[in-house]
C-alpha cells in the first residue's frame, strides 16, 4: 500500500498517494467552472435574502426590502380577479334570472361561469359534457323531469332532490317489489306496457294485462297517457329517454325499486349568482325550455 | 469470541447472547400474537415471534455445527471478510426489487385504468401506493446499500465487520422490518406520512436495526487497517447517521396502547408537515442520493480499474452537500400555511445544492478519463455512467423546480413524478444495477456473470422503459399545470380538474409501458443473477473484464 504520491501515467496527473483495495484518487484541482457557478447560486441566493423574507429571527423575521407577503399576493390577486368580475356579477345578482337571456353582455359572462361553476360541481356525476350517465340525467337533452325553464332549472340547483333542504324536490315512486304492492308477474306485465308506449315491441298479452295495473298504479303521477308530470318529476315513459335504462329488464328493476336519485342542494355552497350562471348555462346546453 | 476445538465449535458468548435477545423477542411476540389488541398487531406478533425462533434456532445451528460467523482466519493471518450478510442483503435486493417494481406497475395501470384495483380494499391505490415506495425505496434501495455498504467498508478498511452477529441481526432485522411494514399497508395499517408510512412500533423496531447496523459500520470503522477512509465510506456514514435522526425525530408518535397498531404523531399542523418534509426531502438526500454516492465512488473506480478524478472535489462536494441538504426541505412545501421565510430558505438553499450535487456526477463521469472506450465494451460501466448522467439531470432539474415561480407550475402534478422517477430508476435503479452486476460474481467467487450479453439487454431495456415513463410524466405534469392555471378572458378557469384527468389519460398509459419495461428489465437481471449464483457457465467469460471475475480468481491482481 503506497501512501508516496505517484504519477497517473493515462492523464500525467499526480495521485493523492492513498490507496484502497486498488482506488486510488488524483490530486486534481476544484473544476474552475464548479466553483464559480457555486459562487454564483450562493450570491444570488444572498440576494434573494435580502429582497424577500428569508431568516427567522428570535420573534420576527427578516422582511426583506420588497416587504414581499405571499398571503398579501394572494389575496390581491383574488381582489383583482373580483374587481375585474364585479361589473357583471352585480348585474347578474341584480337581473332577473329569464332576463339574462336577452342581454348578451351578460349572457356570455353567465354562461361562461356557469360553463366553469358546472365543470367543479356538476360534472362529476353528469359528465363533462352534461351527457350524463344510467342514473344521471343528460342535460343536453329537451327532457326535463322537474321542468326545463330557466326558474325550473335554478329551482332544481338551488333546492337539489331528496337532499338536505326544507324545500328540497322529491319524487317518491313506490317501490312496487320490494314493499311487495305488485307481484313480480304484475311487475313484468306493466314493464311489457310501459315498453308498448314508447313503440318497442312487446308481448301484446302481458302489455293488455300491463295497463289495467298501469291505470291502477301509475296514472296519478305519469298520467294516462304515460307522458309524465313534471309538477311531480315524473318521467314522460313514451319519449324513449331512459335514465336507468329502456330495456325490459331495468324497467323491472326501476318498478321494483322505485330508484329515487338523489341531488345536492346548492344553496349552501355556491351563491345566488353562481348558481343563476349555473341554470342559464344548462339551459342555454340546447334543451331549455 | 468462538472457541474452536479441534473442528467443533461451541456456544460462545456472543451466540448465547444472541440466542437470549432471540428468545426474549420470541417472547414479546407471542404475547402480542395473543394479547394484540387488534388483528395485525396480532398477526405482527406471531411473526416477530417466528423470526426470533427461527433466529434462535439458525444461531444454535451454527453454533454447534457450523461456524458461520466465526473469524476464519485467512492464510495470512488476516481476518476474513464477513460476506454472508452481504449476500444475503444482495438477494434481497434484486427480490425485493422485482417486486417493487411490479407492484408500481400495476399501480401506473391503475391510474390509467381504475377498475384494475378489482374494488378489493387490498389492491386499492391507497394501500398499493406506500407498498410501491416503501419496496423500491426501503427493501430494494435500502438492501442495495446494507450490501455495498457492508462489502465496501471491508475493503476499503481491511478489516472484518464489527460485532459478530450484529451484521446477521442487521440484515434480517431489516428484511422484517420490511415484511411487517408491508403487510401492514395491504391490511391498512399507516401512520399516513409520506415515505413514513409504518407504524410505531415498526419504526421502533427499524430504529433497532437502525442502530445496530450504525455500530457494525463505526465498529469496522474503528478497527480499520487503512490510515485514511475512503470517501464512499465517509457518503455512507452521512446517510446511517442522518437516517436515524430523520426517523427518529419524524415518527415521533403516541401510540394509542401498548397492544396495539394505532397512533398520533406529536406534530401537527404546518409544523408536523414541515417535519414531514424535512424527512421526506433529506431521506431522498441521504438515503438515495448521498448513500448511493456511497456505491458510485467505489463501484465506478474499481469497475473502471481507474483513481478518482478528484480527491479535493470529493471532499468539498461531500462536505457542501451535508450542509446544504439539510436545509432544503420546505421547497415541498411551496405556496402553503409554511411562512414566507421559510419557503425562501427552502427555495435558496436548493439552488446552492445544484453544484455540491454536480460534484458527485463530475467525479463519477471523470472518473473514466483514459477508459472511455468501456462504454463501449462493458454494459456494466455504461449503467453505472448512465446512472450518474441521469443524477446529474435529476439534480438540475430538482433546485429548477424547487424555484418558486417554476414551482407554481409543477407542484402537486405529474412533472413532480417524472422528477422523482428520473431520479429512482435512472439513478438509484440504475447505479444499483450496476453494483448489483460487480458484486455477485464478486461475493460467489464466480469468473464473470453468467451473461454479459443479458447485461446488455436490460440496460437497453431499462433506458427506453426509463425514457418513456420521464418523457410521459413531462408532457402531462406540464400540460395539467397549465391547464390548471389557464383562464378565460372573463376570469374563469379554462378546464374543469376532470377535463385534466381525462387529458392525462393517455400519459399514464404510456408511462404503464415505460414501467412496464423496466420491470421485464428487472426480470432479465434476477435470471442473470440466479444462473451466476448457481455458478453456471457463462457464455461469454471471455468477453468480460478481467474485474468482473472474483479478486480470487483474477489472472493478475489489480495492484
Amino acid at each position: 500500500m503506497a501512501d508516496k504520491p505517484e504519477i497517473d501515467e493515462v492523464t500525467g496527473i499526480e495521485t493523492t498517494g492513498h490507496e484502497w483495495d486498488g482506488i486510488k484518487e488524483l490530486n486534481k484541482p476544484l473544476p474552475r467552472w464548479w466553483v464559480w457557478t457555486l459562487y454564483a447560486t450562493i450570491i444570488w441566493s444572498i440576494g434573494y435574502w435580502i429582497v424577500y423574507p428569508a431568516w427567522p429571527l428570535a420573534t420576527d423575521y427578516t422582511k426583506g426590502l420588497l416587504g414581499y407577503s405571499q398571503r398579501q399576493a394572494v389575496a390581491d390577486s383574488l381582489r383583482q380577479a373580483r374587481a375585474a368580475q364585479a361589473k357583471f356579477v352585480k348585474a347578474i345578482a341584480e337581473t332577473d334570472i329569464a332576463a339574462i337571456r336577452s342581454k348578451p353582455e351578460l349572457l356570455r359572462f353567465a354562461v361562461a361561469g356557469g360553463r366553469a361553476a358546472f365543470g367543479d360541481n356538476c360534472a362529476p356525476c353528469h359528465g363533462s359534457g352534461a351527457q350524463g350517465a344510467k342514473g344521471y340525467p343528460n342535460l343536453n337533452d329537451d327532457e326535463w323531469l322537474w321542468g326545463g325553464t330557466i326558474e325550473q332549472i335554478y329551482e332544481t340547483i338551488r333546492v337539489g332532490i331528496r337532499a338536505d333542504h326544507d324545500d328540497t324536490r322529491s319524487n317518491d315512486m313506490p317501490k312496487f317489489g320490494v314493499d311487495e304492492l305488485l307481484t313480480p308477474e304484475q311487475i313484468s306485465d306493466v314493464a311489457e306496457y310501459v315498453l308498448s308506449l314508447s313503440g318497442k315491441a312487446a308481448d301484446a298479452a302481458a302489455a293488455k294485462r300491463g295497463k289495467a295495473i298501469f291505470a291502477e298504479q301509475c296514472t296519478a303521477c305519469h298520467g294516462e297517457d304515460g307522458k309524465g308530470n313534471q309538477e311531480l318529476g315524473a318521467p314522460n315513459l313514451t319519449d324513449a329517454i331512459w335514465l336507468y335504462g329502456g330495456d325490459k329488464a331495468s324497467i323491472v328493476e326501476s318498478i321494483r325499486t322505485g330508484r329515487g336519485g338523489v341531488m345536492p342542494s346548492w344553496e349552501k355552497r355556491l351563491s345566488p349568482v353562481v348558481m343563476k350562471q349555473l341554470a342559464v348555462y344548462v339551459h342555454a346546453l340546447g334543451g331549455g325550455k | 469470541m468462538a472457541e474452536t476445538t479441534g473442528g467443533r465449535r461451541w456456544l460462545s458468548v456472543a451466540d448465547g447472547g444472541a440466542v437470549l435477545v432471540a428468545l426474549i423477542g420470541a417472547g414479546l411476540g407471542a404475547m402480542l400474537a395473543a394479547k394484540g389488541s387488534d388483528k395485525v398487531m396480532m398477526l405482527h406478533g406471531l411473526i416477530l415471534a417466528t423470526a426470533c425462533l427461527v433466529a434462535a434456532f439458525a444461531v444454535l445451528y451454527s453454533g454447534f455445527r457450523r461456524p458461520v460467523y466465526a473469524s476464519a482466519a485467512g492464510a495470512d493471518g488476516a481476518e476474513a471478510y464477513m460476506d454472508g450478510p452481504v449476500r444475503v442483503a444482495t438477494i434481497a435486493t434484486v427480490f425485493w426489487g422485482v417486486i417493487g417494481f411490479l407492484v408500481g406497475d400495476v399501480i401506473a395501470w391503475q391510474l390509467a385504468f381504475p377498475v384494475l384495483n378489482f374494488d378489493l380494499p387490498w389492491t386499492n391505490f391507497g394501500r398499493l401506493r406506500p407498498l410501491h415506495t416503501s419496496a423500491v425505496i426501503f427493501a430494494f434501495g435500502g438492501n442495495a446499500l446494507l450490501a455495498t455498504s457492508l462489502y465496501v467498508v471491508q475493503r476499503t478498511t481491511r478489516a472484518r465487520l464489527f460485532g459478530g452477529w450484529l451484521p446477521w441481526f442487521v440484515v434480517w432485522g431489516y428484511q422484517l422490518f420490511i415484511v411487517l411494514a408491508a403487510s401492514g399497508y395491504v391490511l391498512g395499517i399507516t401512520q399516513s406520512k409520506e415515505y413514513a408510512e409504518p407504524e410505531w412500533y415498526v419504526d421502533l423496531w427499524l430504529t433497532i436495526v437502525w442502530v445496530a447496523y450504525l455500530l457494525v459500520f463505526l465498529g469496522t470503522l474503528v478497527k480499520r487497517k487503512e490510515p485514511h477512509i475512503y470517501v464512499a465510506n465517509w457518503f455512507y456514514l452521512a446517510f446511517i447517521v442522518t437516517i436515524a435522526m430523520l426517523h427518529i425525530i419524524n415518527n415521533l408518535t403516541i401510540p394509542v396502547s401498548w397492544t396495539g397498531t394505532k397512533s398520533y404523531i406529536l406534530f401537527s399542523g404546518v409544523q408536523d408537515a414541515m417535519t414531514q418534509w424535512w424527512y421526506g426531502h433529506n431521506a431522498v438526500g441521504f438515503f438515495l442520493t448521498a448513500g448511493f454516492l456511497g456505491i458510485m465512488y467505489y463501484f465506478i473506480p474499481k469497475r473502471v480499474v481507474r483513481p478518482v478524478y478528484s480527491y479535493r472535489l470529493s471532499i468539498v462536494h461531500f462536505w457542501t452537500l451535508i450542509f446544504l441538504y439539510i436545509w432544503a426541505g420546505p421547497h415541498h412545501l411551496h405556496y402553503t400555511a409554511l411562512p414566507d421565510w421559510a419557503q425562501t430558505l427552502g427555495m435558496t438553499f436548493s439552488v446552492m445544492l445544484w453544484m455540491p450535487s454536480w460534484g458527485g456526477m463530475i467525479n463519477g463521469l471523470m472518473t473514466l478519463s483514459g477508459a472511455w472506450d468501456k462504454l463501449r465494451t462493458d454494459p456494466v460501466v455504461r449503467m453505472l455512467v448512465v446512472s450518474v448522467a441521469f443524477y446529474g439531470m435529476s439534480t438540475f432539474e430538482g433546485p429548477l423546480m424547487s424555484v418558486k415561480a417554476v414551482n407554481s407550475l409543477s407542484h402537486y402534478t405529474d412533472w413532480t413524478i417524472g422528477h422523482v422517477h428520473s431520479g429512482a430508476l435512472g439513478w438509484v435503479g440504475m447505479v444499483s444495477f450496476g453494483a448489483i452486476y460487480c458484486l455477485v460474481p464478486w461475493l460467489w467467487k464466480r469468473r464473470g456473470l453468467y451473461s454479459l450479453r443479458l447485461v446488455e439487454w436490460h440496460f437497453w431495456i431499462s433506458t427506453i422503459g426509463i425514457l418513456l415513463y420521464i418523457t410521459a410524466m413531462w408532457v402531462s405534469g406540464i400540460m395539467q399545470g397549465l391547464m390548471w392555471r389557464a383562464y378565460d378572458e372573463l376570469g374563469f378557469l379554462q378546464y374543469s380538474f376532470v377535463e385534466t384527468v381525462e387529458a392525462m389519460h393517455p400519459y399514464y398509459i404510456i408511462r404503464a409501458i415505460g414501467g412496464g419495461i423496466f420491470v421485464l428489465g428487472s426480470l432479465i437481471m434476477a435470471y442473470n443473477i440466479w444462473r451466476t449464483v448457481r455458478g453456471d457457465e457463462s457464455a461469454d467469460t471471455a468477453e468480460q473484464p478481467e474485474v468482473a471475475a472474483a479478486p480470487e480468481l483474477r489472472a493478475a491482481p489489480a495492484e
